[in-house]
C-alpha cells in the first residue's frame, strides 16, 4: 500500500507535463470547431465557444480545475462529444489491454526458450541462427512488420487481417483470430531485446558455483538448466521486461492503428487528429498510470523469485 | 594407512590441459596418486598449483572448452572414470563420489531452499520421492550438527553463515553415502574458529562410514592432524608424496621445506620466525623448462635449470622429485 502512494507524486508530475505539453500541439481545436459546418449553424461566437470550453482561463487554473476534476473521478469530457473521457477511456483501455498481454506472452514464449537454447548451445550453428533471428528482429520496426503482414498476404493470397473489430465478450473465438496477428506482430519486436538478455543472463548464471554444485550432485542437463540455472537467470530478465512496458505500450498504439483495432492507440490518435485535449491528457495519464503499475508488479515480482528480496 | 587390496581411487598419469596451441595450459601435468578406503588424503601446494583442477578432472567436472583430461586413467571401484559416458559418470556424481568445495557464500543456490538442495541427491540418485529425501535431509542436518533442522529445510542460504553453509554442503555431500568424498579447501572461507569444527566435524563423519577423504588445502597445519598421507604439488606436478606422519619428520623437496617453514608447527617450537617462500608461484604457461621450483629454489643447480627430475621413490611409500634426492645429481 505504502508502494502504492508513493506513485502519487510521481504521477502528479507526470500530469503536469502531460497538461504542459498537450497544449503545445501546434493547431487550435477552436478553429477546427469554427470551420466545421455543424457548428457554425449553432452560430456561436468564437468568445462564447472559448468560454464554453474552458480555454480562457489562464493555464494554470485550468490544470487545477482538471487535477481537482481527477481527484474526484472526473477526468473531463471530450470537448466535441461531451462524452466523459473516463467512459471513453474505459471502453478503449481493455482492448489495449489484451493486445498487450497477448503480445507481451507471445514474446515471452519466442524469448525465454530461444535464449535458453542459445546459451547452452553457446557458438555452436543453433546458437548463431538465434542471434541471427533476434538480430532480424530488432533490426524490423514492427510498424513495417505490421504492414507487411497487412499487405504481403493479400497480395499473395487475397487473405488480410479482419478489421471489424468483435469484442472479447461478444465472441472470444472470432476476437482472438483477430487479436491474434497484431500481438505477434509486437510481440515479435519486443522478444529481441529479451531473447538476447535470457542468453546473456543465462551464460552469466552457468558459470556459477552453484550450478557447478548442482553437476558434482550428479544432476542431468535439464535438470541443471530448468530447476538451478532457469529462475536465477530470469531474475533481471523481468526488470526488463519491466522497462519494455513503455515500449510495449507505444508499439501497441501503433499496431492499432495499422490493423484498425479500437484501442487506447486510435482514441489517442483521434483525440490528436481534433484536438480533443482532454482525452489526450487523460490517454497519457492513463498509461502513465498502467507503466507505473507494471513496474511495481516487478518489484513486487522480484519477493517470488528471489528469497533474499522476500524475507528483507 | 597401507593396503594391499586395490585401492579405492587410483588416479594415474592424469594430464589436464586448458585451451589450445600456443596459449595452452598444462594444469595437471602427469599427477598420479591413490586413495585407500577409509583413507583421507590430503593434495597441498599454493594457490594454482592444480589442486582444484586435479579434483575437478575426478569427476570430469572440468568446464569444457577450454578444459579436457588429456590423458591418464582415474580408476575407480575398478572403473576408469575418464571412460565413462556422460550418463554413467552423473550416476557416480553425488552418489559414490561427493565434492565439497571451497565457497560456501556462492556454492549454494540462493534461490532454492536449503532443504531441498540436501534432499536432492537422494531425489535424484535413489529415486526417493521429496517428501521421503527431505525426511532424510532432516536428518542429515542433525548429523552435520544444526539445531532445529526442522525449519533449516525451508530457509534460504543467505539466511546461513558461511560456516553453517558449509555443513549444509557436508550434509548434501554425505546424501547418498558416498565412498569417497573431495574437500577443496572447504574451509579457506571462514573465520579461524570455524574452521577446526568444519574439519573435526567432516573427519569425523568419514570415519563413520569409512568414506575416503580427499582433503585439498593450502595449509600444512591442517594436513597434520587430518590427513593419513599427503601429496604436495607444484606448478601442476606432484612434487613430493609420503604418509604424513613421515612427511612431516623427514620433509624432502625443498619446496615442502619451505612451506613446512610458512605455517606454524602444531609441535611446537614458536621461537622458530614463519619464513615464507620467496618468490611467486610458477606461471603455468611458462614454466621453466627444468624443475619447476628451480627459480625459487635456494638449493638450485645448473642440472636443475636445464632437466626436469622425475618423482622417484626415496623411502616407504614416500616419493619426491628433486635432484638433491636424486643418484643422477651426483
Ligand atoms: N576454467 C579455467 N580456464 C582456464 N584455465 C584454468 C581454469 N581453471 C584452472 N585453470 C588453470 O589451472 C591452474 C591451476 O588452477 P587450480 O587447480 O584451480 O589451482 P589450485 O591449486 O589453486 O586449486 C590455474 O592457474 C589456471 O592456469
Ligand atoms: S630439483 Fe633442484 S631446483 Fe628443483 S627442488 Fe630440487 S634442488 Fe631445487
Ligand atoms: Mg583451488
Amino acid at each position: 500500500m505504502r508502494r502504492l502512494l508513493a506513485l502519487i507524486p510521481t504521477l502528479l508530475f507526470a500530469s503536469l507535463i502531460v497538461f504542459a505539453t498537450v497544449r503545445m500541439i501546434p493547431g487550435d481545436v477552436i478553429d477546427m470547431m469554427l470551420s466545421q459546418n455543424d457548428l457554425a449553424a449553432d452560430k456561436l461566437s468564437r468568445e462564447q465557444l472559448v468560454q464554453a470550453l474552458g480555454l480562457d482561463k489562464p493555464m494554470a487554473e485550468q490544470y487545477l480545475i482538471w487535477i481537482a476534476g481527477i481527484l474526484k473521478g472526473d477526468f473531463g469530457q471530450s470537448l466535441w462529444q461531451s462524452t466523459p473521457v473516463l467512459e471513453l477511456v474505459l471502453q478503449r483501455l481493455p482492448v489495449t489491454f489484451e493486445l498487450g498481454v497477448i503480445a507481451l506472452a507471445v514474446g515471452l514464449v519466442i524469448a525465454l526458450p530461444i535464449g535458453v537454447y542459445s546459451a547452452v548451445r553457446q557458438d555452436t550453428v543453433g546458437d548463431f541462427l538465434a542471434r541471427s533471428f533476434s538480430i532480424l528482429l530488432l533490426a524490423v520496426p514492427s510498424f513495417w512488420m505490421g504492414t507487411m503482414v497487412m499487405v504481403f498476404p493479400s497480395i499473395w493470397w487475397g487473405w488480410s487481417p479482419e478489421v471489424n473489430y468483435v469484442k472479447f465478450g461478444d465472441d472470444p473465438i472470432q476476437n482472438l483470430k483477430q487479436m491474434i496477428v497484431p500481438a505477434m506482430v509486437l510481440g515479435a519486436s519486443l522478444s529481441a531485446v529479451t531473447m538476447r538478455m535470457t542468453r546473456t543472463m543465462m551464460l552469466e548464471v552457468l558459470r556459477q558455483d552453484y550450478i557447478r554444485t548442482a553437476r558434482a550432485k550428479g544432476l542431468n542437463q535439464r535438470l541443471v538448466i530448468m530447476r538451478h540455472a532457469l529462475r536465477n537467470a530470469l531474475i533481471p530478465v523481468i526488470t526488463l521486461v519491466g522497462l519494455q512496458a513503455p515500449l510495449l505500450i507505444g508499439g501497441a498504439i501503433v499496431i492499432e492503428q495499422i490493423f484498425v483495432i479500437p484501442g487506447m492507440g486510435l482514441l489517442l490518435l483521434e483525440a490528436v487528429n481534433q484536438r480533443d485535449y482532454p482525452i489526450i491528457t487523460g490517454v497519457f495519464l492513463t498509461v502513465g498510470l498502467a507503466v507505473m503499475l507494471i513496474n511495481l508488479m516487478v518489484d513486487l515480482s522480484y519477493g517470488l523469485l528471489d528469497p533474499r528480496v522476500r524475507t528483507r | 594407512m597401507t593396503t594391499a587390496a586395490r585401492p579405492l581411487l587410483s588416479v594415474r598419469n592424469l594430464v589436464t590441459r586448458f585451451g589450445r596451441g600456443r596459449g595452452a595450459v598444462t594444469a595437471v601435468d602427469d599427477v598420479s596418486f591413490d586413495v585407500g578406503v577409509g583413507e583421507t588424503v590430503a593434495i597441498v601446494g599454493e594457490s594454482g598449483s592444480g589442486k582444484s583442477v586435479t579434483a575437478l578432472s575426478i569427476l570430469r567436472l572440468i568446464p569444457s572448452p577450454p578444459g579436457r583430461i588429456e590423458s591418464g586413467e582415474i580408476l575407480f571401484e575398478g572403473r576408469d572414470l575418464t571412460k565413462l559416458s556422460e550418463r554413467e559418470i552423473m550416476e557416480i556424481r553425488g552418489n559414490r563420489i561427493a565434492m565439497i568445495f571451497q565457497e560456501p557464500m556462492s556454492s549454494l543456490n540462493p534461490v532454492l531452499t536449503v532443504g531441498l538442495q540436501v534432499a536432492e541427491p537422494i531425489n535424484v540418485h535413489r529415486r526417493k520421492p521429496w517428501d521421503a529425501a527431505l525426511g532424510t535431509a532432516k536428518q542429515l542436518l542433525g548429523r552435520v550438527r544444526m539445531s532445529d533442522a526442522e525449519s533449516r529445510l525451508r530457509a534460504y542460504p543467505h539466511q546461513f553463515s558461511g560456516g553453517m553453509r558449509q555443513r549444509a554442503m557436508i550434509a548434501m555431500a554425505l546424501a547418498c553415502e558416498p565412498r569417497l568424498i573431495i574437500a577443496d579447501e572447504p574451509t579457506t572461507a571462514l573465520d579461524v574458529t570455524v574452521q577446526a569444527q568444519i574439519l573435526d566435524l567432516l573427519k569425523d563423519l568419514a570415519q563413520g562410514s569409512r568414506c575416503s577423504l580427499i582433503l585439498i588445502t593450502h595449509d600444512l597445519g591442517v594436513v597434520a592432524r587430518y590427513a593419513d598421507r599427503v601429496v604436495v604439488m607444484y606448478g601442476g606436478r606432484v612434487v613430493e608424496q609420503a604418509p604424513a606422519r613421515e612427511l612431516y619428520a623427514n620433509p624432502r623437496h625443498p619446496y615442502t621445506r619451505g612451506l613446512m617453514a610458512s605455517v606454524p608447527r602444531l609441535d611446537g617450537d614458536t621461537s622458530k620466525r614463519l619464513v615464507p617462500i620467496d618468490g611467486q608461484p610458477p606461471n603455468l604457461a611458462r614454466l621453466p623448462a627444468g624443475c619447476a621450483f628451480a627459480p625459487r629454489c635456494r638449493q638450485a643447480t645448473d642440472l636443475c635449470h636445464r632437466e626436469r627430475p622425475a618423482l622417484a621413490e626415496i623411502g616407504p611409500q614416500h616419493q619426491t622429485a628433486c635432484w638433491l634426492e636424486t643418484p643422477a645429481h651426483v
